[in-house]
């Protein structure tokens, strides 16, 4: 009798506890839902006024009330694309080094640096950033990519300091925590025994890392690096500061550039018409369709290339 | 380095052969040296193999010791470990046979703060020598993992040549025969010779191990290392892996560290028993198993502990 008592208590706590976790993972699924349709909702009046045409058109002109988002699109997406650039090798290097290269005494410390890097508010990035970063890239950086690389039309044109490349480097600098722990886990989770096999085969130390610990990993370094473009796509303060926020199509990455998130933050305040602010919505609703279409990609991508009997690099 | 050695340069072995049987003899003040007449020994089943060739020692280990940190792990184990026959490794959880295995390759060197005082030889060269890098010592002692380990992204023929391919060979025509020729020895190619370039995982754990001692065979080394390399299989995996065993000792000679003393007592010639680090018995298996010289041994193979 007791048991059967206790049995029922424990089904009735089990159940309370699975509907309970429930309904936690379903509010994450309605709070995506209502934040997407309040963005909707908000901007109604853009979407009625300007259509499919606010999508490509590149004129931003308040004063005139005609809003395109294609600058802040083309901003978000090259200024992530430079991050993950700058930030993939050096996160990836930087995990292989700390989970199979590095002394053991090295590796917490390390860590804990990276770490604290992560936690640098985004503020004092763009504060950093604006009076540090952007003055020694003018100076240094910037004069030799213009003699090295100058070629190109990436590298041509005035600078002012604050532009399209100082923002991807910012990103860069901020995303390649995440991507480093998120790498660093990855591998760390690459049974022991494929290193072994190597091993035991003759391989180096790279050679091992290259055969048995990146390939076993790749998918899930693919991963990782989705992550950090998640987080590049939506970084908002620490590019506003060094991006220069003009809305143009520019192809040189000296020239300043605006981003979707950028003109959000910069601009709410002083919306003051109501087709102004239904049109910093409907940016917001762009950078949310952003985001999710490029994660969708990449999973489509993960699913295409790196199944199972992919072939490593040879 | 050659790595693509021929069974013919192979032959250059007996060059070494004189000198490595005239260190066996001397005689090594702490372990028991088997006194074995290699001939007698072979009576049985010697016809596999040109029994001259059972007087070479393919490793000769003196004095080794290996320690992790503070743990004195392998004390002071003297043996010889002779060509082309099977050496069984046994002994109680503990007791020091994988570290044995692994010093014979540079394996444990992989575990930080590893150390080790003693002399290996494999064929005349000492292993340890400075300016011998590891890394030469694995392409000539291969080894085979207890749980299966191919490369999970790569197709069944890659796996194969992985090896050949980190030595620098290119030769595609080389690289198809050389993955036929190993996975025939593996006894794997009538199974897989269809889908040579399906993923490695697709194949069943038995296959898998088969297939990665295939992948120890391409490289062509002298000595075959094996951690209990059918104690994951089921029984009829496990004996297509002991069939293929006694079929490569013709060529090969083999280390195989075991918990199964049938298995051990089927298929080598020479079995170590070890205890608490410590060599306990070295000799020919038949008389390990069936009259050995210390009490210990006795108690050990009979299961009165272990």
């Amino acid at each position: 009798m007791e048991t059967t008592t206790a049995k029922t208590g424990t089904r009735f706590g089990d159940r309370a506890f699975q509907w309970l976790t429930l309904l936690m993972a379903l509010s994450v699924f309605v709070l995506i839902v209502l934040i997407g349709y309040e963005l909707a909702q908000g901007s109604q009046l853009a979407l009625q006024k300007f259509g499919w045409h606010f999508l490509v058109s590149s004129n931003w002109d308040p004063v005139n009330e005609q809003y395109g988002a294609l600058p802040f699109i083309f901003g978000t997406l090259v200024s992530s694309v430079i991050a993950l650039f700058i930030a993939v090798p050096v996160s990836i290097a930087t995990a292989v080094y700390l989970t199979e290269l590095a002394p053991l005494w090295l590796r917490q410390p390390l860590i804990m640096f990276i770490e604290l890097l992560a936690a640098v508010p985004s503020v004092i990035l763009g504060l950093w950033g604006f009076y540090v970063m952007v003055p020694w890239l003018h100076s240094h950086l910037f004069p030799a990519l213009r003699l090295t690389l100058g070629f190109l039309p990436l590298f041509q044109g005035p600078d002012y300091g604050p532009c399209m490349l100082a923002a991807g480097i910012i990103l860069a600098i901020m995303i390649i925590p995440i991507i480093t722990s998120v790498s660093r886990e990855i591998l760390r989770s690459v049974p022991g025994l494929q290193r072994e096999a190597a091993y035991a085969l003759g391989a180096t130390r790279w050679e091992v890392t290259r055969i048995a610990v990146l390939s076993y990993a790749k998918k899930g370094l693919f991963g990782a690096v989705i992550l950090g473009l998640g987080r590049a796509l939506g970084e908002t303060m620490a590019v506003t500061m060094v991006i220069g926020n003009r809305p143009e199509i520019a192809k040189s990455l000296f020239a300043p550039g605006y981003t979707l998130a950028s003109v959000i933050a910069n601009e709410f305040t002083e919306a003051t018409t109501d087709t102004y602010l239904s049109a910093l919505f409907e940016i917001g609703l762009v950078l949310l369709g952003v985001t999710v279409l490029v994660n969708a990609l990449a999973q489509l991508l993960l699913k295409t290339f790196a199944g199972p009997g992919v072939k490593p690099q040879q | 380095m050659n790595p693509t050695m021929t069974p013919g340069e192979e032959k250059t072995i007996p060059q070494t052969r004189r000198e490595s049987k005239d260190e066996s003899r001397e005689p090594t003040p702490n372990a028991p040296r088997p006194t074995l007449d290699p001939l007698a020994q072979r009576s049985e089943a010697e016809t596999a193999r040109p029994s001259t060739a059972s007087a070479v020692s393919a490793l000769t280990v003196r004095h080794l010791s290996v320690f992790f940190g503070e743990n004195h792990v392998l004390k002071d184990v003297s043996l010889d470990i002779a060509a082309r026959a099977v050496t069984a490794i046994i002994g109680p959880s503990g007791c020091g046979k994988s570290t044995f295995l692994r010093a014979l390759n540079r394996m444990h060197e992989l575990v930080p703060e590893a150390r080790m005082t003693g002399e290996i030889r494999l064929f005349g060269d000492d292993i340890y020598a400075p300016g011998i890098e590891p890394v030469v010592v694995r392409r000539r002692v291969g080894m085979v993992f207890q749980k299966s380990n191919p490369f999970p992204t790569m197709s069944i023929t890659d796996n194969v040549t992985v090896g050949l391919r980190l030595n620098g060979l290119r030769d595609r025509k080389l690289l198809a025969e050389r993955t036929e020729q190993s996975l025939r020895m593996a006894a794997l190619w009538d199974e897989v010779k269809d889908r040579l370039n399906a993923p490695a995982i697709s194949l069943s754990g038995g296959q898998q191990q088969r297939l990665c001692i295939a992948r120890a065979l391409a490289v062509q080394p002298e000595v075959l290392l094996m951690d209990e390399p059918a104690s994951a299989l089921d029984p009829l995996a496990t004996s297509k892996i002991e069939d293929l065993i006694l079929e490569l000792k013709k060529d090969y000679t083999i280390v195989i560290v075991t918990h199964n003393m049938q298995q051990a007592a089927r298929m080598s010639d020479f079995t170590a028993f070890l205890y608490l680090g410590e060599l306990v018995e070295f000799d020919v298996t038949k008389k390990i198993f069936a009259s050995p010289a210390k009490k210990q041994t006795e108690d050990y193979v009979t299961g009165r502990f272990g």
